[in-house]
């Protein structure tokens, strides 16, 4: 990948005088003005930061410290308590089960929509069959409809197959993905015509042309939509509390907020402190470790 | 090795009918060079050949059997593409293997034709690397190796050295001729180069809107142009074309006369074809070039201007350096009677 500097096109600069310099529209900071924009930058980070920073906070020390009013800044002593008992027992199930099922969901949510919609881009743009554009736009509509408007009706469809508090209930109805669908549909748009030609005249059948050809050259942007994809299963909250009525197949951002006490119970903060964090730790793992292919899959794809 | 018949192949896109009936035969071993404008048909009729686009009208016949309802990959043929089309994601190795792979070819005899290929190609370094990282010349090998290690009975070109650089084409142009003699694979090539197309061609079809103005060896092209359009398209600079007539056995062109005409024609206007290269400075002549612009080749020189009995503009050709002085200059040439070619003014057909 090559860094181009111009951020605008700049005014035209008489060429030649200016050699060393960079080149026009870039800004270049030197002394005072270097370690203002750092600082802040390192500001802005440390706004971003300071209530996850909290969280951590509150999840190493007692019950008592926190209700206390001047609210601790510094860890204290509870760690390995606090985090032992929110994985292993939790407030109503534990964390670890919880953790279990948004994997699950996240994973199989986006596994699913990445499998559907790589195949049904790829018969809208390789094939000509009768209403493939009305199959598109019909596709293309559905964008307009996300979980939250279908969901009673999805409801009775999922009862209705007994799908209640199970991973395929959980998963299944959210699979279905015109968004990707359609990113997919740009991206094939893209390869060049010569290519598919060039596999015929090899003799690949159109599915060998999908695996040995299309799925290899999509892989950067598999990858990216998968980061999305997955961070979107994790977080999804209505539909896990909808369908889910057995703490054992609760999700874990929905379990958080079930732990929240109703009445006059006492909230075990610290616990719910350290599920918070723990919740934070797969989508986290997941955009580092997938960081570098991530970003090249949104800048650039290999033609 | 194969031949190939073409009989009297049309395609239409919808209604629109863009390639109007074009019979061949092709022998085996023969390398024949489709050429002509762009958008006159050259690509569908390979297309056609390849099996990558339906035949309309027609039939199309491989080694003698109808291929027209067979896969391209059952017709046994290869084709390389003008921007190459390697995938971009294999190897060179991957990339020429790939066609034999999936006809399920083992995988040590795969290996060993690939590097018999990269042998004779000047790519046995480069097996390894990625088509992103290669030069536009190697690639160009590259998509030629991925047609010879399948070995099939017809090789198809679409302007495969049009994306290079004018001195490698004609390196390129050299390599895929002598290649294709060295093992003889019957050829169709399309260009819209006409150099191309005479230096390569055992034969060439010469096309003009979705037909076949001329079929034949380069020379015989050349020299015996079958139609005005034949005529100009090949042979460069192209032909001047004068209206002139038929008076008394004798061509003239305004009141000069250009020698007698062929026996059997009749009294009445022609279109005379001059190529530039056959204008000869003679004092003596009465035909009369006013130069407008000469442009110096070292090797020869173009005159461009118009002759005194003719209204179109006429380019000379002359050999050697020819300085003149400037624009406004008149040079007398002279061409050989039997060096100039008649069509009928209605139908651009030759008729001499
Ligand atoms: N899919 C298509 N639908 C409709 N018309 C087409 C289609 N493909 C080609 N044509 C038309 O057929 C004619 C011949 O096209 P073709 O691509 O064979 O030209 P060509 O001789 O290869 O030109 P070039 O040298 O520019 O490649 C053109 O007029 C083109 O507009
Ligand atoms: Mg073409």
């Amino acid at each position: 990948m090559t860094a181009t500097h111009d951020i605008g096109p700049g005014p035209a600069q008489p060429s030649g005088r200016r050699a060393a310099e960079p080149p026009p529209g870039m800004v270049e900071r030197r002394g005072a003005s270097l370690w203002l924009t750092h600082a802040l930058l390192i500001l802005g980070v440390l706004v971003v930061f300071f209530p996850i920073w909290l969280a951590f906070v509150a999840s190493t020390v007692t019950q008592p410290e926190i209700a206390r009013p001047p609210m601790p800044l510094w860890p204290g002593d509870r760690f390995f308590e606090n985090y032992r008992e929110a994985l292993l027992s939790g407030v109503n199930v534990p964390v670890a089960t919880m953790l279990l099922n948004s994997l699950v969901m996240a994973i199989g949510i986006a596994v699913g929509k990445i499998v559907i919609s790589l195949l049904s881009a790829f018969a809208i743009v390789y094939f000509r069959f009768p209403g493939r554009t009305f199959f598109f736009w019909t596709i293309f509509l559905t964008l307009m409809l996300p979980v939250e408007v279908r969901i009673v009706p999805t409801y009775e469809v999922v009862a209705g197959f007994g799908m209640l508090n199970s991973y395929s209930g959980l998963i299944f109805p959210l699979i279905a993905s015109a968004t990707a669908t359609f990113l997919f549909r740009q991206f094939f748009l893209t390869i060049p015509d010569e290519l598919a030609e060039a596999a015929r005249v090899d003799g690949a059948k159109p599915m060998r042309f999908f695996w040995d050809i299309v799925l290899p050259m999509s892989r950067t942007n598999i990858a990216a939509l998968f980061v999305i994809l997955f961070i979107y299963g994790w977080n999804q909250y209505l539909w896990p509390l909808l369908i889910t009525t057995d703490p054992s197949m609760n999700t874990i951002v929905m379990g958080i907020k079930q732990m929240f006490p109703s009445g006059d119970d006492i909230a075990e903060w610290p616990v719910i402190m350290a599920t918070s964090i723990l919740a934070m730790i797969p989508p986290v793992i997941v955009v580092v470790s997938m960081q570098k292919l991530f970003i090249r899959g949104l800048v650039d794809s290999e033609k | 090795m194969a031949t190939v018949e073409l009989r009297n192949i049309k395609k239409r896109f919808g209604k629109t009918e863009v390639i109007h009936g074009v019979s061949t035969e092709i022998d085996d071993g023969e390398f024949i060079v489709i050429v002509g404008p762009s958008g006159c048909g050259k690509s569908t009729l390979l297309r056609m050949v390849a099996g990558l686009e339906s035949v309309s009208d027609g039939e199309i016949r491989i080694d003698g059997s109808r291929v027209n309802e067979r896969e391209p990959m059952e017709r046994d043929i290869a084709m390389v593409f003008q921007n190459y089309a390697l995938y971009p994601h294999m190897t060179v190795r991957q990339n020429m293997g790939y066609g034999l792979k999936i006809a399920g070819t083992p995988k040590r005899q795969i290996a060993a034709k690939v590097d018999e290929a990269a042998a004779l190609l000047q790519l046995s370094d480069y097996l390894d690397r990625r088509p992103k990282a290669l030069s536009g010349g190697q690639r160009q090998r590259v998509a030629m190796g991925r047609a010879i290690v399948r070995e099939p009975k017809v090789f198809l070109f679409d302007e495969p050295l049009s994306n290079l650089d004018a001195k490698l084409r004609v390196q390129m142009r050299l390599e895929i001729k002598e290649l294709q003699e060295r093992i003889g694979v019957t050829s169709l090539y399309v260009t819209h180069d006409q150099v191309e197309a005479m230096t390569m061609a055992d034969r060439m079809i010469v096309m003009n809107a979705g037909r076949a103005e001329q079929i034949g060896k380069p020379l015989d092209v050349y020299e015996r142009p079958a139609t005005l359009f034949a005529a100009q398209f090949i042979g460069s600079p192209s032909m001047n074309v004068l209206d002139g007539r038929i008076e008394a056995g004798e061509m003239r062109l305004g009141s000069a006369a250009l020698g007698p005409a062929p026996a059997g024609l009749p009294d009445g206007p022609v279109k005379l074809g001059l190529r530039p290269e056959h204008a000869l400075p003679d004092p003596d002549s009465p035909l009369r070039l006013r130069v407008r612009l000469s442009e110096p080749l070292g090797a020869n020189t173009l005159l461009h201007g118009q002759l005194d009995q003719a209204e179109a503009p006429f380019t000379a050709c002359l050999a050697g350096v020819h300085r003149t002085n400037g624009s406004g200059e008149i040079i007398p040439l002279r061409v050989a009677p039997e060096a100039i070619h008649l069509f009928s003014p209605e139908t651009g057909d030759r008729l001499n």
